[in-house]
């Protein structure tokens, strides 16, 4: 088994450390544009551990995963922009707060 | 004639419906023809059919439909008629046809002329089924239409919210006999498999032996329905209660024929009941223990219909009496000549209430001999033939009574003990009725004049009374032999030197030295003893305190749904649960994030801080 360059560990600590940002940003931003930024932040967060991981056992699966991940992102941004479009045109802002009437 | 008999119920059946169709739209004059004539119409169709069977004492059957055909029960609509039925169908159509006469003056203002009317009829239609029909199951059809038109009529002014309550007591009360009756009849359904009162007692005689369970137990059973609906002990209270009838309505139902519907159910199975020799021991014991009692509750009443009423029932208690020792045919003359003078006194008292302004309470009432003369007339006789003074019809009637008691071989001496201090009290009531109303000062002036209407029948029942005691019934061999043997000739003096006692006692006390009455008689308040006999002997109150203030309790309890409560509690639950889950639901995006990421974090937690061994 290869060793890699960068200890396995320190890799899953950046993509933990990309993981909380995005999902900080997902906390905390308001505009619908970042919250979908923080979004791929926190996918491809996730798709670095797979990398390491599967670069960690000489697993194929790991990049497998990634590929799904990517396209899943594609498809995911493609219907998230088309939603931020009918947001804009009904609300006229992009205020996540504004946009609340599916509320209990 | 025998194909018209049907002709005879449904007259007043087909009047009575006519009246109810179109009760707001006849005038009072129609009404009363209506109602008074088809039951006048009756009376002679029975009066024609009587003739026919006293030259010719064939049974009349008819079948006229198949009523009920369900497997081995077959119930046709048939009538049956025999010496018992003609005794019945006189009593019910001649006594009905002069109370519906009396009451077309009697309800003259009343405002629902034309409901009375329609129930009235209703009345004699269902009761001449009851006497009429050929099988247990039309006997009970009538027997319940009985009971439904006198819980109509005890509720007639039903504006008054205690009337409705008597009449609810009297349908209820007879309610509990009449569901033992209808035991009764499943079990002799099941035993015997038919119902039909010829093939009854025959092959009631072919299955059992004299004293076996079963027919006692049926015996039992029917004898509690007979109480029921003929006010006897323990189910005697309704009587009294249903007083708050109009009064020719108390003397034709609770007087004159629906009380002693059970008389004649008994007298009509004796067939069955002469099996059962317990049940007829029970039987005579009922009767003159109610006899008893109803008579001391009587002397201590002041309302003159209540005096009526305990009177009526312990008048039936003597026909039990007479049923109890096997005297049939003395229980049927004494169902007849009771109809006679106890409608006659009923009609009386309703003419001196017509004219006294619904005056009640006899202290109130006083010296009315010259004012009402027909009144005091029809109290006289009335009276004596009830006291079972000589050569009036009740002396011929309570006289074969005792004298068969007194020849039972067991309790014969007790029971006859017993109704002659009956006929004692009987005596001392009857005529502190007649002396308190009558004599003595004038209280109330009576307001108007009673008319013909109300003469003639008075007058009527008058002869009625004295010569009813003469009428031979045709009952020969309808009920199996009975004791002709005379018993020693003191036993018939002193039975018949009783009531003259009770009569001097009276007179001693009421007239002679007023003074000197004793207070319980006249207020019954006053003292222990006779605030018992005045309630009935505390009957309603044990009844009370045993049945009906537990029912009501636990309905009040039932009331508000307790068992509700435990599935409303599960609903509330999940109202409350909804409303705060659905505060989280706030549309806001953010916030559904943080709650995530806690989630997470707290399920992290919670699998980081398990021990291995669970895992």
């Amino acid at each position: 088994m290869q060793e890699l360059a960068v200890p396995l560990n320190h890799v899953l600590f950046v993509s933990t450390l990309l993981f909380t940002i995005g999902m900080l940003g997902l906390m905390i931003r308001r505009n619908i544009i970042f919250i979908l930024m923080s979004l791929e932040v926190m996918l491809n967060a996730s798709a670095l551990a797979f990398i390491a991981a599967g670069a960690h056992w000489g697993q194929a699966d790991g990049q497998v995963i990634f590929l799904l991940i990517l396209s899943i992102a594609a498809a995911e941004v493609a219907v998230g922009l088309g939603l931020v479009l009918q947001i804009q045109k009904r609300f006229k802002t992009l205020d996540m707060d504004d946009a609340n009437r599916m509320r209990g | 004639m025998q194909e018209f008999v049907w002709l005879i119920p449904l007259l007043p059946l087909l009047s009575a419906i006519f009246l109810m169709v179109f009760s707001l739209k006849l005038p009072p004059t129609i009404v009363a023809f209506l109602g008074t004539g088809s039951v006048g119409l009756s009376a002679l169709l029975t009066c024609n059919l009587t003739w026919k069977f006293l030259q010719n004492p064939d049974l009349i059957t008819t079948t006229l439909w198949t009523w009920i055909k369900v497997g081995e029960l077959n119930a046709n609509v048939g009538f049956h008629i025999d010496g018992l039925t003609i005794v019945m169908m006189m009593i019910i159509t001649c006594v009905g046809f002069l109370i519906h006469l009396f009451s077309c003056e009697f309800m003259e203002d009343d405002t629902s002329y034309s409901r009375y009317f329609a129930y009235l009829n209703m009345f004699v239609s269902a009761m001449l089924v009851l006497v009429m029909s050929d099988n247990l199951l039309l006997l009970y059809l009538g027997w319940e239409g009985v009971g439904v038109c006198s819980y109509l009529l005890v509720g007639f002014w039903y504006q008054h919210s205690g009337n409705g309550y008597a009449a609810r007591k009297a349908f209820i009360v007879t309610r509990i006999g009449d569901t033992a009756m209808m035991l009764g009849l499943l079990i002799l359904f099941t035993e015997l498999r038919t119902l039909d009162m010829q093939s009854l007692a025959a092959s009631a005689q072919a299955r059992w032996q004299t004293g076996d369970f079963m027919p006692t137990l049926a015996c039992l059973l029917l004898l509690a329905g007979a109480a029921g609906k003929s006010a006897q002990f323990p189910l005697q209270t309704w009587l009294p209660d249903a007083m708050a009838g109009p009064t020719p309505v108390s003397a034709l139902i609770h007087a004159a024929t629906m009380v002693t519907a059970g008389v004649y159910l008994i007298a009509r199975m004796h067939g069955l009941f002469t099996l059962s020799p317990q049940a007829m021991t029970v039987i005579a014991f009922i009767g003159v223990g109610t006899a008893l009692m109803a008579a001391f509750s009587a002397a201590v009443q002041t309302d003159i219909k209540r005096i009526l009423a305990y009177s009526t029932i312990s008048q039936i208690g003597y026909m039990f009496l007479a049923l109890g020792v096997g005297a049939w045919t003395a229980a049927v003359f004494h169902l007849m000549t009771h109809a006679f003078f106890k409608a006659l006194l009923f009609l009386g008292s309703g003419a001196i209430i017509h004219c006294l302004h619904h005056e009640h309470d006899i202290f109130k009432m006083g010296g009315l001999w010259k004012r009402m003369p027909i009144a005091f007339a029809s109290f006289l006789i009335g009276s004596s033939a009830l006291a079972a003074l000589p050569f009036t019809s009740g002396f011929y009637s309570k006289d074969l009574i005792l004298l068969s008691a007194y020849q039972l071989e067991e309790f014969g001496p007790i029971l006859w003990a017993g109704g002659l201090l009956g006929a004692l009290v009987t005596a001392l009531y009857s005529f502190r009725l007649v002396f308190v109303v009558f004599f003595g000062q004038i209280q109330t002036l009576p307001d108007k004049e009673n008319g013909w209407r109300i003469g003639l029948p008075l007058f009527i029942l008058c002869i009625l009374s004295l010569i009813g005691g003469y009428f031979s019934l045709p009952l020969n061999n309808l009920f199996p032999m009975e004791r002709n043997g005379h018993p020693a000739a003191w036993v018939e003096m002193v039975s018949i030197a009783t009531p003259l006692l009770g009569v001097i006692v009276a007179y001693v006390l009421f007239i002679k030295s007023p003074s000197h009455i004793p207070r319980s008689l006249i207020s019954p308040h006053e003292n222990k003893l006779s605030r018992i006999l005045y309630s009935g002997w505390k009957l309603d109150e044990i009844y009370d305190r045993l049945f009906v203030s537990p029912y009501t309790r636990s309905t009040s309890i039932l009331l508000n749904e307790p068992v509700d409560k435990l599935y409303n509690a599960v609903v509330l639950i999940n109202q409350k649960l909804n409303a705060w889950l659905s505060y989280s639901q706030s549309g806001r995006m953010r916030w559904y994030m943080v709650s995530i990421a806690v989630g997470f974090i707290v399920l992290l937690g919670i699998a980081i801080t398990i021990p291995k061994g669970f895992s």
